[in-house]
């Protein structure tokens, strides 16, 4: 059995969603190639080279795949599915876009998200938010599979497998026109080893970023907020932790203003320890929370920064 | 232009999944089903554009057809799409729960009927949280996909899509025919006014059956069990910030 995981490529590098996916493909084979697509990708092909454990790395380039546009990577990856069983991706937001695209031209019946590898046909993931877990039991020959980074330890570095080039398919019917990055000097919320989080008891934009972002500095964290928070303007979508955004599991969780919906605990509640600080004492953020503070943010955070030195 | 809508009846949003005893799934019984969220969200935009409102161009859209794939209770929630704009309903009736594979297959039978230059579909369901239909039936029918859109522009054959993407923005233009998933933030869906409602009762739903299409649905998954997840306990409440970091420290992540 052999397996594929395609990059989640960041410039000139992979992202550690890639050594994630690593782990759990190494859990259904040893044969474990992974596909690096793009344009200008040599170097982020020699970083995933590294990933230990590794057989080799495929280099697959063209217009089309720079963006990673869905129609150009299920067209690459199809073209070289005859030589695996298996076909893993980290459930990113393009991870997302081109897997059930690929399955499909496969006629493979996609399993989304997984967060643990039961055997190489079995796996469990998420339903209804994370309310419950789903244990299913693949018939397919070949596993179109994304995976839950935060659900699966990063494989080590210390790799060299040699680097091979494929032919990369173009776009065809759709186009790239632009993007707009948000850019930070902070971790990326996905990979951050702390989070803190806002709510919507910030009040306004101005206050969310007068009181998380110094305190994320301090701390070397990434900003999150509820989807209260983002609803009402104070925090750009992309910042969104829970069932409709992100789903984050860092070493320490700080969550400030935010009164714990369902949704938002389904994006946070497998994080290692978990900080509340609300006023209301009875907010649900409690009942995960291994530390709570009953306070106002506005007392509370300012002798946070202090209590830090 | 006729945009097909594609929309899924489930539990609704605000009621708190709760796994059956035998562990073979979630407890439907006497729960609340409403459409899927990001399906109403779809339902909204291709009314928008068949009124013209924001910036839809009048006359962009002619009709709107909304498709359910369910139990004969999905009509409701066809009803629901046609009380808020659509223009008449099909149910392809099934008590069977299928795949996203086997619903992109039944839905690729319904395109080559309808010929619709969009589909417009919410990017997943709140209940199996697979986020594949809309690329799966985009691949089967060899059409662009645009996902995750939370921003759609419509203009010289072509769906100018802009997408929800980790760490910011993606805009891409999709040749027509194209099928479109949408995000939270494409806009708010409308409440259905009374009269809307009335009239909705007398617009067209056919009902079909699944073997009236003649695609393979059989399962490719099997379910061995559903669980509860893991739960949490609730800590300790301390009574300070600086309590809070000496507690931290202690505990290694500071």
């Amino acid at each position: 059995m052999a397996v594929l995981v395609i990059a989640d490529r960041d410039g000139d590098t992979v992202r550690d969603t890639t050594h994630k996916t690593v782990t759990a493909a190494l859990k259904l084979s040893g044969d474990v190639d992974i596909l690096v697509i793009g344009q200008g990708s040599k170097a982020a092909a020699d970083a995933a080279a590294k990933i230990a454990g590794v057989r080799k790395v495929l280099l697959a380039e063209s217009a089309g795949l720079g963006h990673q546009l869905a129609e150009a990577v299920a067209a690459t990856v199809t073209g070289l599915a005859g030589g695996y069983d298996a076909i893993l991706s980290p459930a990113t937001t393009d991870g997302k876009n081109f897997m059930p695209r690929i399955a499909a031209k496969l006629d493979v019946a996609p399993i989304s998200d997984i967060i643990e590898v039961v055997s190489n046909d079995t796996f469990v993931r998420p339903i209804y938010a994370g309310n419950a877990l789903e244990t299913i039991q693949s018939g397919d020959g070949k596993k179109v599979i994304t995976v839950r980074p935060t659900s699966f330890d990063a494989a080590a570095e210390g790799g060299s497998a040699p680097v091979e080039t494929v032919a990369g398919a173009d776009a065809g019917k759709a186009a790239f026109v632009s993007e707009e990055m948000v850019k930070s000097d902070r971790p990326e919320l996905g990979a951050a080893n702390i989070v803190v989080s806002g709510g919507r008891a910030l009040g306004s934009a101005e206050e969310f970023h007068a009181v998380m972002d110094p305190l994320a500095d301090r701390l070397g964290a990434a900003v999150g907020a509820s989807r209260a928070a983002v609803d009402a303007g104070y925090a750009p979508n992309d910042y969104q932790v829970g069932q409709t955004g992100k789903v984050v599991a860092p070493a320490l969780y700080i969550a400030i203003g935010i009164s714990g919906a369902i949704q938002h605990l389904a994006g946070m509640k497998d994080s290692k320890i978990i900080v509340a600080i609300n006023k209301d004492a009875d907010a649900p953020i409690f009942q995960v929370a291994d530390y709570g503070i009953v306070g106002d943010y506005k007392v509370i955070v300012p002798e946070l920064m202090k209590a830090l030195g | 232009m006729k945009v097909l809508v594609p929309v899924k009846r489930v539990i609704d949003y605000n009621v708190k999944a709760r796994v059956k005893a035998d562990q073979t799934g979630v407890d439907l019984a006497n729960v609340k089903m409403s459409m899927n969220p990001f399906d109403e969200i779809a339902v909204e935009e291709a009314v928008r554009m068949k009124e013209g409102k924001e910036h839809h161009a009048a006359g962009t859209v002619d009709e709107i057809v909304v498709v359910s794939i369910g139990v004969t209770q999905a009509q409701e929630t066809i009803r629901t799409a046609l009380a808020m704009g659509a223009d008449r309903g099909l149910l392809i009736q099934s008590d069977a729960d299928l795949e996203p594979l086997a619903i992109a297959k039944l839905l690729k039978a319904v395109v080559d009927e309808e010929k619709p230059d969009l589909v417009l579909l919410g990017k997943q369901s709140i209940d199996g949280d697979n986020n594949a239909v809309g690329q799966m039936l985009a691949a089967l029918l060899d059409w662009p996909q645009a996902t995750f859109a939370g921003k759609i522009v419509l203009a010289d054959g072509k769906a100018t899509v802009t997408r929800e993407v980790d760490g910011g923005l993606q805009t891409l233009a999709a040749t027509l025919p194209a099928v479109v998933s949408v995000d939270l933030r494409l806009n708010t869906p409308r409440y259905a006014s009374l009269p809307n409602i009335m009239k909705a009762k007398k617009k067209e739903i056919a009902v079909k059956a699944v073997a009236d299409y003649g695609v393979d649905t059989a399962p490719r998954l099997k379910v061995i069990k559903v669980t509860a997840p893991p739960t949490r306990s609730a800590g300790i409440k301390v009574a300070d910030a600086a309590e809070l970091v000496s507690k931290l420290k202690t505990a290694g992540v500071l």
